[in-house]
C-alpha cells in the first residue's frame, strides 16, 4: 500500500517535471503565455510529491516490508532500526531516489523564494532544472524502480553489507548528495542566465547561496566520509585516492573555484563567462562522480550500491546534460560581454590564480581517475594511486595556498604588493623557520612544505581581521577567515600525519607489552562477544601515554551472519595531540595474535580543519542570506509606503 | 604591470592563462602517469615479461592451495600466486584481509624484489560474496577452469 503510494507520487512528480519543462519553454518563446504562471507552483508541488515518495520508501524500509524487492535484497528484520532507516539509501535505487528528491526540493525552494532575477531567467532556470530532473525520473521509473515488488515474497531479507552498518551511513550519503545536487541549482541558474542573456552581478548573488550551501555540504560529506573510511576500513589511512573519493573531490574542487569566481562576479562584475562555465563544470563533475560510483566501472573499496548495466543510463544522461549545456554555452558565450577590468596586483587577479590552480588540480584528478578506463580500452590494466596523485596535485595546490595567504589582503581592482609586504613578513618568517627546523629532522619534501606552509597560512589567514573592530566585522568576512584558517589546520594535519606517523605490526601473546611512540600498551585478553547481528572476538589493550593513567582499547574482529562477512573494527584513543589506532588481526598457530598499531600525531587536525572550513562556509551563507532578507524587507517597505501615498 | 590592461586584451590574457595552466596540467598528468601508473600482471605475464625491480605493479591470480606459510615473526606470510601457467612467490607483512585464503582469488599490490619474490604492501581479496577483483573477471576461459579445479 505504502509502496504503491510512493510509486504513484513518483510518477506524478515526473509528470509535473515534464509540465514544468514544457511550460517554462513555451513561456520563454512567447512572453505573456499563461503557462508562465504555472511553472513556479508546479516546481513546488513536484518537490513535495517526490519528498512524499522518499518518505514512503523510508517507511517501507523501517517496516521491513519484504514484498518490496529492494527491501528484500538490502534489509533484514533483525537489523537495528537506525540501519533499516539509513539502509533505504544505502543501495542503488534508494540512493537515486534520494538524489531526485533533493533535486526537486531544491527546485521547489528556488521557485518559492527567488524574486530578484527577471522572471524569464527564473522560468529558464526552472525549466533547466526540470530537464535535468526528468532524465533522473526516467532512470528511476524505467531502469531502477525502488518500489518494484518481489515475487514470491521471501521469508527474510538478505541484509545490508556490514561495512555499511555504522551510524555514518545515516549522515554521509545524504550530506554528499545534498552537495552534489545543490550544484544542479547552480547549473540551472547558469543555463537560465545564458538562455536569457542575464549574466550579471544580480545573477551571481542569486546563485551564490546555492553554491555556498552545496559547497558546505560537500565539505562536510568529504570530511565525514574520510573519517568514516579511516576508522571503518582499518588500514590507518584517511585518503586513498580511490575513484569514489575522487568522485567527491572533483565536484568540491569545481565548487570551490565557482564559489570564488561567483564572488568576483557579484562584487566586481568580472569573470562572467568563466563563472557560467564553472557552473556547468561543477554539476558535470557531480554527474561524473555519480556515474563512477554507481556504475562500478572502476574498482573501489567504498562503492556499495553498484550496478554496471545502469552505468550506461547515467552515462547517457551525463552526455545529454553536459552536451546541451555546452552547446548553449558555445552559442551564447559570445553574447556575454566582457566584465570589468583589473590589474595584476588585485584581489581579482589572486582569485583568477586560485581558479586556474583549482581547475588544474581538478584536471590532474580527473585524468588520473579516468586513465585506468582509457588504458583498458588500449588493452592494459592499470591502477593509479598516491605516487601519481600526491606530487601531481601538490604542484598546483602548493602555489595556490601561497596565493591564498596573500589574496584576501589585496584590494579589489588595483593594489600594490608593497602595501601588504610588511604584513606578510610574519607568516613568511614563520614559514622559513619551519622549513629550517623540519629539514633538520629529515622530513620528506612534501610533508615538510605542507607543515611549513600551514604555519605561515594559519597566521596569514587571520590577517584580514587586522586593524578592524572585531564587533563590526561582517559575517561573510568571518566566514572567509575561518575557512582559510581551516584549510591551514587541515593541511597541518595531513602533512603531520605523513611526517610523524609511526606504525607497528607485531604478533603478541596475551599479557605481553608493546611500545609504540610515547605509548606503552598491555595486551590484556581476547574474548568472544555478541552483538545484535554479529559475533566478534574482542581484544582488550590498556594503553598508557607517557606513564599516564591507561585507556582501554577494544579492537574487534566481527563476523556478521547476514550477509556472512568479516570486518575489523579498529579502536581509537584520541588525545589533543593525536590518535592511537589499533587493529586486531588473526591468531597464529602458536597462539600469538596479530596487532597492528599506529601512533598518528595531529591526525585529527585533518577533520577539525574540514569542520572549520564548513563552519566558515556556514557563517558566510548566514551573512549573505541575512543581508538578502534585509534588502527584501527594505524593498517591501518602500513599495508599501509608495502604495500608501497613492502612487 | 600595475596599469590595467587594455579592454580587448584582458579577456584574451585570461583565456590564455587558463589554457596554459590546463595544458600544463594535462602534460604533467601524462608524464606522471607514464612513470607512476601501476600495471596489472597475471603470473604468466610476470614470468614471461617481468617488470623492473622496484616498480609498483599489481599481481593477480589464485592463491595456490597449501602455499601459505607464516614466518617466525608471526606477521609475515609467504604464499604463491598462480594462474595455472606460472607461479610467483609472494611475501606480505601485515594483517591479511578477512577473506584472503588458499584456493581463492587475490590481488597483491607491491614490487618485484631482485630475488624474484614479489613483496606485497597490500592484499586485496574478495570483499564480500559478490566482489571479485575486477581484473579477475577478465581471466580467460582456461584460467577460469584452472580456478575451478584449484578450488575443488
Amino acid at each position: 500500500m505504502i509502496a504503491t503510494l510512493g510509486l504513484a507520487a513518483l510518477w506524478l512528480a515526473a509528470a509535473l517535471a515534464a509540465l514544468q519543462l514544457v511550460g517554462g519553454a513555451l513561456a520563454l518563446r512567447a512572453p505573456g503565455n499563461p503557462l508562465a504562471a504555472v511553472v513556479r507552483p508546479v516546481a513546488m508541488v513536484q518537490g513535495m510529491l517526490v519528498a512524499l515518495s522518499m518518505i514512503c520508501l523510508v517507511i517501507v524500509f523501517c517496516q521491513t516490508d519484504l514484498s518490496v524487492e529492494l527491501v528484500a535484497k538490502n534489509s533484514h528484520s533483525a537489523k537495528p532500526l537506525l540501519y533499516k532507516f539509513a539502509g533505504s539509501w544505502g543501495n542503488h535505487e534508494g540512493s537515486m531516489l534520494l538524489w531526485v528528491t533533493i533535486m526537486a526540493m531544491a527546485g521547489g525552494v528556488v521557485a518559492l523564494v527567488e524574486r530578484r532575477l527577471p522572471e524569464p531567467t527564473i522560468l529558464a532556470t526552472l525549466a533547466a532544472q526540470s530537464f535535468v530532473s526528468l532524465g533522473f525520473y526516467a532512470f528511476l521509473l524505467f531502469a531502477s524502480n525502488p518500489f518494484s515488488r518481489a515475487n514470491p515474497v521471501p521469508a527474510e531479507g538478505q541484509g545490508l553489507n556490514p561495512l555499511l552498518q555504522d551510524p555514518g551511513l545515516a549522515f554521509h550519503p545524504p550530506t554528499l548528495y545534498i552537495g552534489y545536487v545543490g550544484l544542479s541549482v547552480a547549473f540551472s541558474f547558469a543555463v537560465g542566465a545564458l538562455l536569457t542573456r542575464q549574466v550579471s552581478p544580480v545573477f551571481a548573488r542569486a546563485m551564490r547561496p546555492w553554491v555556498l550551501g552545496a559547497w558546505i555540504f560537500l565539505t562536510l560529506g568529504i570530511t565525514f566520509g574520510s573519517y568514516w573510511a579511516y576508522y571503518e576500513l582499518g588500514w590507518g589511512g584517511w585518503w586513498f585516492w580511490d575513484p569514489v573519493e575522487n568522485a567527491s573531490l572533483m565536484p568540491w574542487l569545481a565548487a570551490t573555484a565557482l564559489l570564488h569566481s561567483v564572488s568576483v562576479l557579484a562584487a566586481r562584475n568580472a569573470l562572467r563567462a568563466w563563472t557560467v562555465m564553472l557552473g556547468v563544470v561543477a554539476f558535470s563533475m557531480s554527474m561524473v562522480g555519480t556515474f563512477l560510483v554507481r556504475s562500478g566501472i572502476l574498482t573501489s573499496v567504498h562503492a556499495f550500491a553498484v550496478d554496471p548495466t545502469r552505468g550506461q543510463f547515467i552515462l547517457a544522461l551525463l552526455a545529454i546534460n553536459i552536451g546541451a549545456a555546452l552547446t548553449i554555452f558555445a552559442l551564447r558565450a559570445a553574447t556575454v560581454t566582457e566584465g570589468e577590468r583589473f590589474a595584476i596586483n588585485s584581489r581579482e587577479a589572486a582569485l583568477v590564480f586560485n581558479n586556474v590552480m583549482l581547475t588544474g588540480t581538478l584536471g590532474i584528478v580527473l585524468i588520473g581517475t579516468l586513465y585506468p578506463l582509457l588504458a583498458e580500452t588500449l588493452g592494459a590494466q592499470v591502477s593509479v594511486g598516491p605516487p601519481y596523485f600526491n606530487p601531481a596535485t601538490a604542484i598546483f595546490v602548493l602555489p595556490m595556498l601561497v596565493v591564498m595567504a596573500v589574496g584576501p589582503l589585496l584590494r579589489w581592482r588595483r593594489d600594490s604588493l608593497g602595501r601588504i609586504g610588511r604584513m606578510l613578513l610574519v607568516p613568511l618568517v614563520l614559514t622559513a623557520a619551519a622549513v629550517v627546523v623540519l629539514a633538520r629532522q629529515g622530513i620528506n619534501l612534501l610533508p615538510l612544505l605542507g607543515l611549513a606552509l600551514a604555519a605561515g597560512l594559519a597566521v596569514a589567514a587571520l590577517m584580514p581581521l587586522l586593524g578592524r573592530r572585531l564587533r563590526t566585522v561582517k559575517l561573510p568576512l568571518w566566514g572567509m577567515v575561518l575557512a582559510h584558517f581551516g584549510i591551514a589546520v587541515a593541511l597541518a594535519g595531513m602533512a603531520g600525519d605523513s611526517a610523524f606517523t609511526t606504525e607497528k605490526l607485531v604478533a603478541a601473546r596475551v599479557g605481553e607489552k608493546v611500545e609504540i611512540g610515547p605509548w606503552s600498551l598491555k595486551f590484556e585478553k581476547v574474548e568472544p562477544i555478541a552483538g545484535p547481528n554479529w559475533t566478534a572476538l574482542q581484544g582488550t589493550l590498556k594503553a598508557s601515554y607517557a606513564g599516564a593513567a591507561p585507556i582501554k582499547l577494544e579492537p574487534q574482529s566481527r563476523a556478521f551472519w547476514s550477509p556472512p562477512q568479516q570486518t575489523n573494527e579498529s579502536a581509537l584513543a584520541t588525545r589533543w595531540n593525536g590518535q592511537l589506532y589499533a587493529v586486531l588481526g588473526e591468531q597464529a598457530e602458536d597462539g600469538r595474535w596479530q596487532l597492528r598499531l599506529w601512533w598518528k600525531p595531529f591526525v585529527t587536525l585533518i577533520w577539525l580543519g574540514g569542520m572549520l572550513v564548513a563552519l566558515g562556509g556556514l557563517l558566510a551563507l548566514l551573512g549573505r542570506v541575512a543581508s538578502d532578507i534585509r534588502r527584501l524587507v527594505a524593498v517591501d517597505k518602500i513599495a508599501y509606503r509608495r502604495m500608501r501615498q497613492g502612487r | 604591470m600595475s596599469q590595467p590592461i587594455k579592454a580587448k586584451h584582458q579577456r584574451l590574457v585570461l583565456v590564455l592563462v587558463a589554457l596554459v595552466a590546463l595544458i600544463a596540467a594535462a602534460l604533467l598528468a601524462a608524464w606522471a602517469l607514464r612513470s607512476q601508473a601501476s600495471f596489472f600482471y597475471l603470473p604468466a605475464e610476470m614470468a614471461a615479461n617481468p617488470p623492473e625491480v622496484g616498480r609498483a605493479v599489481r599481481l593477480g591470480g589464485m592463491v595456490e592451495a597449501g602455499s601459505i606459510k607464516r614466518e617466525a615473526d608471526g606477521v609475515t606470510i609467504r604464499f604463491v600466486i598462480t594462474d595455472g601457467k606460472a607461479r610467483v612467490p609472494v611475501r606480505f607483512r601485515g594483517i591479511v584481509p578477512d577473506l584472503f585464503k588458499e584456493a581463492s582469488g587475490a590481488v597483491a599490490e607491491g614490487k618485484r624484489g631482485s630475488d624474484g619474490v614479489f613483496v606485497a604492501d597490500n592484499l586485496l581479496a574478495k570483499h564480500d560474496e559478490k566482489y571479485v577483483p575486477r581484473e579477475m573477471k577478465d581471466m580467460t576461459a582456461g584460467q577460469a577452469r584452472e580456478r575451478v579445479e584449484v578450488t575443488k
